[in-house]
């Protein structure tokens, strides 16, 4: 992926603030966001460390820092916890790791590749927000299992007391002028970023300052079958087939009770989707980035002509879905990191209805759901069928409403297959990615293209040149 | 994705020799470059055409009634324009470059700004680094108009006067006082960025990009790939290898970078097999991106300007009348690349020392946003196989 050509030295991300500032739920974000990317990521929570360490948890007054016996444990967990990191950075070779606790740590110089460090300080002094954080996920936190919920909102704010004691924010002007941070103050609504050293940390600050709380929902769907889909053909450019105009119908009546405040519309450059969104009856915004993945030469093929016209072909993307790159078009991975603005603005944005394609849909899905590369692939997004996604606490609740209009199954589940000895670094799909071996197939093919809708025919101003 | 809905008013704050006009003129050529209709105002500029000949830094004096006066009237003279080009040329963001020191000043603009039913999005650069600043003078003050006929010293010691006249009266702009303007806030040329309040599409863009750009002196090198074998016969677009001459071409390539003793460079080039070959001959490591393909020809590819001439005439003939505009059928337009160019752009202002091997039409979209060429200009720019063009940044280009 180009984000992780990009980055060269592992990085530590730090995340610091007093407990219920959003730390956990901008460490999963976040590394949700760059695994999606294509930069390994992991997180480190130190609060499951404790939980491990202490089997169960009392009261507050475990966070007392006058607590000698409690301070003991929880710095073992540091170091514990730490030394996990480093064999993720250096062992296991990830990129990124997210340290999420509320103490800030004074980091050993102890080994040679040492990480960059990069912290990232949430702070928040509005009390209705702090209030709603313990309710959305410390209640439901392993810490209270059994308690009332006005006994835990208690205790935690309590705990949060044992730490304002001995906070020390992150000061730009003086002590912390020479770290790489980003201080996010009252959820979003102003930053304070000091010492971006690389391109990932610039990533990161700019993801961080485009996501966003306030509740909505996205709503995700496949344009409706089309006349290609009926003959069992990938990609090209076909419209509608009439079940699919039903579709269209249904969608609009769908989305018509659901009585969405402020919906967008986002549809590709291809017509089938713009014939769906057509349907709607509202304004929609055409994407060309949305548009399906290119399946270069066996554009417009069926699976079966595919394995008939090119066998190694078919067979290598079995193999490895996710890196396999059709000759002359795309891979998943080169669909991720196409996609990658509309996920970026669908952070920023309320509620959007995205009309788009079976491959695309699932890029998408994978990062909404946090769903690996082996995964993508095979996710299942099925014609005719919407998916409803929620924010809720940490992740994504997922609605799928079938609108009860019939269409074909488009979906080709994993085949099992011969595995070959090679080590999955020399698999034939990523040898060829190999850069002293040109990408392109050797004799260039006269490929069909996609149709761009959307550009408007142009009148002729005056008469044609003469063509001396 | 649509950007602005209503006109963006941005409002450069901060001493002189702060970099405020630097940063001017570099968003709006950005800005404009992505498709928005940019344009700035430079209250200076306004007052060297009102006071024809500048004395000294007296005129700067607080105290100096013509003076203030003067200076006030050009910049309700530029707020004027700036409301003539958003709200009835169609101007989507206005660039207004002055000192804007006192929260006074700022309180008249955002005033108009909310009477017209503009945004209004401050830009501060605040700086102490008494080397940066001397650094600034040197590069665009000396040069200045105001100083055509004194010597270097003379004209130094003017301006650093001309600074402290403004220092005592300066307001920065302060995070409980101005706690609900939309800002950022530049500290020490981006060692540190305060950012309050951003409220759309665009300011979220214009922040990214002020984040990623630097003032370290480096040089950009553009070139296209060697002589390919479809550019011997006249044919455009394809996958084609390079021909005899365009891989003499490569190796003189290597030659040139060797001889340059480029410190750290990077080498980039697009996924078709014309500019990989001619970075394979440098022998260094490179980076293939994929929106640094050439423009898709769409029903035209590989085929000669007289073959589309002859199956496609009526295509051939709009394509001339808006070349920037005009998308090939089942292809794409200048437009079109520039959009998917945006990220090699943004990567190109947070790297330093980069080679480009590309192609024709993405060559001159780049040239276009490095030398602020616009739209019609852009596809006509000249951009040779077989030549290097090395762009290093000088004071405001």
């Amino acid at each position: 992926a180009w984000a992780s050509y990009m980055t060269n030295s592992p990085t530590l991300i730090v995340m610091i603030g007093l407990p219920a500032r959003g730390k956990t739920y901008m460490s999963k974000k976040l590394t949700r966001y760059l695994n999606w990317i294509g930069v390994p990521t992991k997180v480190f929570n130190l609060g499951v460390y404790r939980r491990e360490a202490v089997k169960s948890y009392k009261s507050y007054d475990f966070f007392r820092h006058d607590n000698k016996e409690a301070m003991e444990i929880r710095k073992r967990c540091a170091l514990v916890a730490l030394e996990d990191v480093k064999s993720y950075l250096l062992e296991e070779c990830g990129q990124i790791a997210v340290r999420s606790s509320a103490l800030k740590i004074v980091l050993h110089q102890g080994s040679s590749k040492l990480p960059g460090v990069f912290f990232v300080e949430s702070v928040c002094d509005d009390p209705e927000v702090i209030a709603a954080n313990i309710l959305e996920v410390k209640v439901s936190s392993p810490d209270y299992p059994e308690r009332h919920r006005e006994n835990v909102m208690d205790d935690f704010l309590k705990r949060i007391e044992c730490y304002k004691v001995t906070y020390e924010p992150l000061d730009p002007d003086a002590n912390d002028k020479d770290l790489s941070f980003i201080k996010v103050i009252n959820v979003g609504q102003r930053f304070l970023v000091n010492r971006v050293q690389d391109y990932i940390q610039s990533k990161i600050v700019y993801y961080l300052m485009n996501i966003h709380v306030q509740p909505r929902t996205i709503y995700l769907c496949r344009h409706g079958e089309s006349e290609y889909n009926l003959l069992g053909r990938i990609g090209g450019d076909s419209g509608l087939s009439a079940r699919g105009k039903q579709f269209s119908q249904a969608l609009k009546k769908f989305i018509e009770e659901q009585e969405i405040v402020d919906l967008k519309v986002w549809t590709s450059q291809l017509k089938r989707t713009i014939q769906t969104a057509e349907s709607l009856g509202v304004l929609y915004e055409q994407w060309k980035i949305l548009n399906e993945i290119d399946a270069g030469v066996c554009e417009e093929m069926t699976y079966a002509e595919i394995e008939a016209k090119y066998p190694d072909e078919f067979a290598m993307r079995d193999q490895e879905k996710y890196l396999y790159r059709y000759p002359g078009g795309e891979s998943y991975q080169d669909l991720v990191q196409r996609l990658e603005p509309v996920i970026m603005e669908l952070e920023r944005q309320g509620n959007v209805l995205v009309i788009s394609h079976q491959a695309v849909m699932r890029c998408l899905l994978a990062y909404f759901l946090d769903k690996s590369a082996d995964e993508l692939p095979y996710l299942r997004c099925p014609l005719h069928t919407i998916l409803k996604l929620t924010p809720v606490a940490y992740g994504c609740k997922v609605e799928t409403i079938t609108l009860n209009v019939e269409a074909v199954n488009t979906h080709r589940d994993k085949p099992s297959l011969n595995s070959h000895d090679l080590p999955s670094r020399q698999s034939p799909v990523r040898m060829r990615r190999n850069s002293f071996t040109p990408r392109a197939s050797a004799d260039t093919v006269k490929r069909p293209r996609h149709h761009s809708l959307g550009s408007k025919p142009l009148h002729l101003l005056g008469p044609l040149p003469s063509l001396e | 994705v649509c950007m602005t809905n209503c006109p963006t008013l941005i409002v450069m704050v901060g001493l002189p020799a702060r970099g405020k006009t630097y940063i001017s003129k570099k968003l709006t050529r950005y800005l404009n470059w992505i498709g928005v209709p940019t344009k700035e105002f430079n209250v200076g500029q306004y007052r060297r055409d009102l006071v024809k000949k500048y004395k000294s830094f007296e005129f700067f004096l607080p105290d100096n009634e013509e003076g203030l006066k003067i200076r006030k009237q050009c910049a309700l003279a530029a707020l004027n324009d700036v409301r003539q080009y958003l709200s009835e040329e169609n101007g989507h963001v206005a660039v207004f470059d002055a000192t804007n020191t006192t929260r006074e000043r700022r309180e008249t603009i955002y005033k108009f700004g909310e009477e017209n039913g503009y945004k209004t999005f401050f830009v501060e650069s605040v700086c102490v680094d008494p080397e940066v600043i001397a650094a600034n003078i040197v590069q665009v003050k000396l040069g200045s108009p105001d100083y055509v006929d004194c010597s270097n010293d003379e004209a130094t010691e003017d301006f650093m006067k001309r600074i402290e006249c403004y220092k005592n009266s300066y307001e920065t702009l302060d995070e409980t006082l101005d706690k609900d303007l939309s800002y950022i806030k530049i500290m020490d040329v981006g060692r540190s960025y305060l950012v309050n309040r951003v409220m759309d599409h665009i300011q979220s863009r214009i922040v990214y990009y002020l984040m990623n750009i630097h003032v370290t002196p480096r040089s950009i090198y553009l070139c296209r790939h060697g002589e390919s074998e479809l550019n011997l016969k006249g044919r455009i677009g394809g996958d084609p290898g390079l021909s005899v001459r365009g891989k003499e071409f490569a190796k003189c390539l290597a030659q040139f970078i060797n001889e340059q003793n480029i410190k750290d460079l990077k080498v980039w080039t697009s996924q078709m097999k014309r500019t990989i070959q001619t970075a394979e001959a440098l022998g260094v490591p490179y980076e293939q991106w994929k929106v640094l393909n050439e423009i898709d020809a769409g029903v035209c590819e590989e085929m000669t300007y007289e073959e589309i001439q002859e199956n496609y005439p009526l295509e051939f003939a709009l394509r001339d009348q808006d070349k920037y505009r005009y998308r090939y059928p089942k292809g794409e337009s200048y437009e079109d690349l520039v959009q998917r160019l945006e990220p090699v752009i943004m990567e190109l202002e947070r790297q330093e020392n980069v080679l480009v091997i590309c192609h024709q039409a993405v060559m001159r979209c780049l040239l276009a946003y490095f030398l602020d060429k616009p739209a019609e200009q852009l596809p006509y720019l000249k951009c040779p196989l077989h030549t290097v063009l090395k762009l290093t940044p000088v004071a405001y280009g």
